[in-house]
This record gives C-alpha cells, sequence and structure tokens, in this order.
C-alpha cells in the first residue's frame, strides 16, 4: 500500500442478506485531509464507516486504515482512531474531568498524561469553571466540542466524526470546524459525515454517496464546477434527487 | 364530539400498531389467570414419599396402600432401618417419611394401639402442614373401618414430627426464596438496564471502536454488580440469622460460592436481555415480566412445585431460582454436603453457559 494514504480503500462491499448497502466503492485518504462523506439518509455512509472503524466485517473488497487491514488488523485500528458519532459519546452523570479522564484510560494514556491532558482541555475550551459539573449541565455546543477533543484524546492518525453537529447552532458549528481544522493542521486526518451541505463546503475533498455506490469524489469547488452550480447544495440535489424522495 | 372519536380512534391504531403492547395486553391476563389458578392449589398431588415398615404385616400393608392408591402420595423408597431416614430427606426428593412401629398388628390385636410416625421435610412449612393433614385423616379413616363392629375400637397415634424446622416458621420458606428474588433482580435487571443505557446514549458504540474488547466490556460492566449483589446477599443472610433466627447449618462457604455461582447466572441472564432489547425500558419490561413473575411463581418460592400440573413443573425446570432455592434451603436449612446439590449446581452451570455463548451470538451479529 501507498504510504501516502493513510486511508486506501478498494472496491469495499456490504452486504445485509440480498441488500448492497456499499456496493464497491474505491478511494484513498492522504494523511491531514479533510475527507467529507456525504450522501441522502440510507446511502451507506455509516455502513462504509463502520467498516472502516472496524465495527463491520466487509463483505468484500479490501481496505486499509493508518496501514492496518480492516479483516484482520481491527485491534491495531482501533488504537489508532478516534471516533465521534452522531449521538452523543459522554456520560452525562460524570463530571467533565472524569468523563475525560475515563476516556483517556480506555486509550491506554498514563495518570500523568491524563492529568496533563485534562488540564490542557479545560484550558483550551475554557471550561475552568464547568470542570466538576456534571456533563448534563453543559449547553449542547459545549459538549460536542468536548466530545470532539475527548475522540482525540489519544492523538490518533484518524478521527472518524458520524454528522457531528447534529442539532447544534450555526455558530457552534463554525467555532467547532475551527477544532477540525485545529486537529487537520497537526496532520490529523478527519473523516466526517454530515448533512449540512455548508459544511461540505469546508471539506478539501468530498465523496457523494448515492445508493451505496460513489457518484462523485473531488474538491467541492470542482464538483460545483462540474455541474455547473454555484453552491454544494445543487450539487447535491443534481446527484441525489433522481435515486431518492430527498 | 366528531373530534374527540377521531382521537379515540387514533389511541386504537396506537395499540394496534403496537403488536408488544397487544400481546401484553391480551396475553399477559390469560397468562396470570393460568399461572395462577394453576400454581395457587392447596391440594397434594403426587407427594413423593418414603415408608419405613418395621412392622410389615397385613395392617401396615393396608394403610400403606391406602395411603399411595390416594393420589396425593407416590411411594419413592421402602427405607430399612432409622439410619435411612436422614439421607433421604437430604437429597430433597422426598417430602415425609412413614415410620411405622415394629409389631404394628399385633399391638393393635392385643393392646388395641399402635404407633406411626409421620416426619415430614419442614422447610417448606405450608406444604408440611398440608401432608401431615392429609396423611392423618387416611391414617384417622383406616381406623375407623377397623372399628366398624368392635367394642372396643383400636386406636392408632400418629406422631408427628417436623424436620428441619420443626417450629413451622414461614420465613425458613422466605429466606431462600427471596434471596433468589432480590439476588436475580439486582443482577439481572440492573446489568441489563446499565448496558441498554450506554446503547441509548451512543456510548457503547464509542466503546466498540476503542481498544477495550466486547469482552472487556461486558465483563467490566458485570463486575460492580457482582460485588453489590454479593453485599446484598450477605446483608440476607445476616438479617435472617441474627433477626429471624434463620441458622445456617451447612457450609457457609459452600453457600457463599453458590450463591455467586447463581449471581454469575443472573448477570449472564442480564446480558441476553440487554443484546435483545435497544432501551432501558424494554429491558425493564422482559427482566420483569419474563424473569421476575416466573421466577415467583414457578420457582417453589411461594407455591411447591410438586404441586403444579405437569406442564408447569416441566416449564419450572427453566427456572434458574428453582434450581438455587433447592440448593440454598439444603445447605441452610438441611446442611446438606456438595454431594447432594451438585445436579443442581450442575444445572445452573449449564444454563449459565448457555446464556453467555448465546449472548456472544447475538453481541457479534449485533456487531457485524
Amino acid at each position: 500500500m501507498d504510504d501516502k494514504y493513510i486511508i486506501t480503500v478498494k472496491d469495499l462491499t456490504k452486504k445485509f442478506g440480498s441488500f448492497i448497502a456499499v456496493d464497491k466503492i474505491s478511494f484513498e485518504v492522504p494523511a491531514g485531509e479533510i475527507f467529507g462523506f456525504l450522501g441522502a439518509n440510507g446511502a451507506g455512509k455509516t455502513t462504509a464507516m463502520r467498516m472502516l472503524c472496524g465495527l463491520s466485517i466487509p463483505s468484500s473488497g479490501t481496505a486499509t486504515v493508518a496501514g492496518f487491514d480492516v479483516y484482520k488488523q481491527t485491534e491495531q485500528i482501533k488504537k489508532n482512531i478516534g471516533y465521534m458519532s452522531q449521538k452523543f459519546s459522554l456520560y452525562e452523570d460524570l463530571t467533565v474531568k472524569e468523563n475525560i479522564d475515563f476516556y483517556g484510560g480506555v486509550y491506554g494514556l498514563s495518570k500523568e498524561k491524563r492529568k496533563e491532558k485534562t488540564e490542557f482541555l479545560i484550558d483550551l475550551l475554557k471550561i475552568e469553571d464547568a470542570k466538576n459539573k456534571l456533563i448534563k449541565s453543559l449547553p449542547l455546543g459545549w459538549k460536542q466540542k468536548l466530545a470532539f477533543s475527548i475522540a482525540i484524546i489519544h492523538e490518533p492518525k484518524i478521527v472518524f466524526l458520524d454528522e457531528p453537529t447534529g442539532g447544534v447552532d450555526p455558530i457552534t458549528r463554525r467555532q467547532f470546524w475551527d477544532m477540525i481544522y485545529e486537529a487537520a493542521d497537526r496532520n490529523v486526518t478527519v473523516f466526517v459525515t454530515t448533512h449540512y451541505m455548508d459544511e461540505a463546503e469546508y471539506c478539501s475533498r468530498i465523496s457523494m454517496m448515492v445508493d451505496g455506490r460513489i457518484a462523485a469524489l473531488d474538491t467541492p469547488g470542482n464538483l460545483k464546477k462540474q455541474f455547473g452550480v454555484e453552491t454544494m447544495h445543487e450539487v447535491f440535489v443534481k446527484l441525489a434527487r433522481p435515486q431518492s424522495n430527498e | 364530539m366528531n373530534r374527540f372519536l377521531n382521537f379515540v380512534w387514533k389511541e386504537f391504531l396506537h395499540i394496534v400498531r403496537d403488536y408488544r403492547t397487544l400481546l401484553i395486553l391480551f396475553g399477559m391476563p390469560i397468562a396470570q389467570v393460568l399461572l395462577f389458578g394453576f400454581a395457587i392449589t392447596n391440594e397434594i398431588k403426587d407427594a413423593k414419599i418414603a415408608i419405613l415398615d418395621f412392622a410389615k404385616d397385613n395392617n401396615t400393608q393396608e394403610i400403606s396402600n391406602k395411603l399411595l392408591s390416594s393420589g396425593y402420595f407416590l411411594l419413592y423408597e421402602n427405607l430399612q432401618s432409622q439410619n435411612d431416614i436422614e439421607p433421604a430427606f437430604r437429597k430433597g426428593i422426598i417430602k415425609e417419611v412413614i415410620i411405622f412401629e415394629p409389631d404394628f398388628g399385633k399391638n393393635i390385636e392385643r393392646t388395641g394401639t399402635a404407633n406411626v410416625q409421620i416426619v415430614a421435610d419442614a422447610s417448606d412449612p405450608n406444604f408440611a402442614n398440608m401432608l401431615i393433614g392429609y396423611t392423618s385423616s387416611i391414617i384417622m379413616d383406616y381406623q375407623a373401618e377397623l372399628s366398624k363392629g368392635k367394642t372396643l375400637p383400636p386406636m392408632i397415634n400418629p406422631e408427628i414430627k417436623m424436620r428441619f424446622n420443626p417450629n413451622l416458621k414461614s420465613v425458613f420458606m422466605f429466606v431462600p426464596g427471596l434471596m433468589s428474588v432480590i439476588l436475580l433482580l439486582v443482577s439481572a435487571l440492573m446489568t441489563s438496564i446499565s448496558i441498554t443505557k450506554e446503547k441509548e446514549l451512543g456510548t457503547m458504540e464509542i466503546l466498540l471502536v476503542s481498544p477495550l474488547n466486547p469482552f472487556q466490556i461486558i465483563v467490566g460492566k458485570v463486575i460492580p454488580y457482582l460485588l453489590l449483589a454479593l453485599v446484598n446477599s450477605a446483608a440476607v443472610l445476616i438479617l435472617s440469622k441474627y433477626v429471624f433466627e434463620v441458622p445456617t447449618v451447612g457450609s457457609l462457604p459452600l453457600l457463599i460460592a453458590e450463591c455467586t455461582l447463581f449471581l454469575v447466572t443472573a448477570l449472564s441472564l442480564g446480558i441476553l436481555i440487554s443484546t435483545v432489547s435497544n432501551n432501558q425500558q424494554t429491558a425493564m419490561m422482559i427482566s420483569l415480566g419474563a424473569l421476575m413473575l416466573p421466577t415467583i411463581i414457578l420457582s417453589g418460592y411461594i407455591f411447591p412445585v410438586e404441586n403444579m400440573p405437569l406442564p408447569l413443573q416441566l416449564l419450572s425446570n427453566t427456572i434458574p431460582a428453582k434450581w438455587f432455592i433447592r440448593i440454598v434451603k439444603g445447605i441452610m436449612l438441611k446442611g446438606v454436603t456438595f454431594s447432594y446439590i451438585w445436579q443442581e449446581t450442575l444445572i445452573l452451570a449449564g444454563m449459565t453457559v448457555f446464556f453467555i455463548t448465546v449472548s456472544i451470538k447475538k453481541f457479534k451479529i449485533r456487531l457485524e
């Protein structure tokens, strides 16, 4: 496999019985890229992502994540990736500090390292006052930023974000993306699925999934040019409309 | 009015759409009526007894036949000596032993009086009382038959002994049952709820993506509850000993070991429940409805399994608490050693392995 690419996918397929959720997708993601994964509901985004995270065994095709095989080396993959899902990933009945400490421990950080990280994150997110508060008492935007920080607490090579900004106001979303950019600057590869077309514009490259296949893959600028439209929204509608009801 | 009827119709649609509610609506009353109707019975049917007949004469033979043909009793074994009585009870199969004194018939002829001893297993006091009542009245019947046409009616004196619980304290019966219900509740209910909670919150997914392997996740979830439930069982034991004066006759380490085994069974049931339910509500419904109810009714906790109709008896075999209650009764009240309860232990262990295997299979399918 080429060292330049942190994720390589070739003819990756997932079948559930006779239903083909993901149909022979192929792509490569270079290190440090923000790779956007777009598609209508049920287009196969989540299934594809789950295969790359080692949560689901592919039916056929090959893929490597951080240089590890998705069939045989799921344990190594799990150590090298971070993950944040559309649902909340923090424990509501634990405090900010306890959450950071728990996830740090799960990823094998030492006690000193966890303490150091806790202080760093509290400082970074400016939540000094809230560090001993329960997660459930925090505003949604804070929770999401904290969840992202915790997803990369072990400095993974890749972070997978599954619709991370669902239900968040535009300003918080913008701040969230600033954090994503900072992570990408530190050469963390970001693999993100989203429904928001304005977010799609922030990605380095975008792949559009339609009915389990990748219908288009390019930079946002090139895609708009290719379809002769002004916004990503129009690109999405043009691609997705014929096959789906959205 | 139209508006209101529309609303009522909508409510009907909700009920019909949700097959679970429908099942509860129509299934539960039927199941409950059948279960309670058959389980709560004050009749004795085919209770297993043993007879120790020192006399072996016509009279004792006639009494035995009368007892065994009544439909209430079933002869499990004929004992040969006093020494056989204790082990027979410890096995836990026979509920009553009838002992005819030597020269039973001769005594009736010569002196007009004979003695028969009725010993009942009173670890279930209500059942023991019923057994004694039935047995005595059959013997009295026989006495009346003998008396016919005689000027001096013969007397048969039944001497009654309650084994294991001479004062017939009902708490003796409740402690083992309560213990199994509490342990089951804490372990199965709490584990299933706590695992489904993680699923509901989405944290389960994060854990699965993390370097923790599924086995570690499950075992990690279970350990705190195992410890809590052990504390609970200690509390029940201490309370029953010092407040209700139920002694633990047998070995305490053995009892603790068996409690731990049952806890693991209950915890694995909890895990199994959590693999088939997606939210806390379902997990709670399954735990309470499908676990607690049968455990209370069919385990022998309140209603003796022996008196139930055969289908319910067979069903009761699938209930882990039934075996656990037998083990606890054996150790606490009868002081039996492991050699008397190895079968029950083996059954519990087998159930545990089964639950865990199925859970792992289900868990893997979910991962797919």
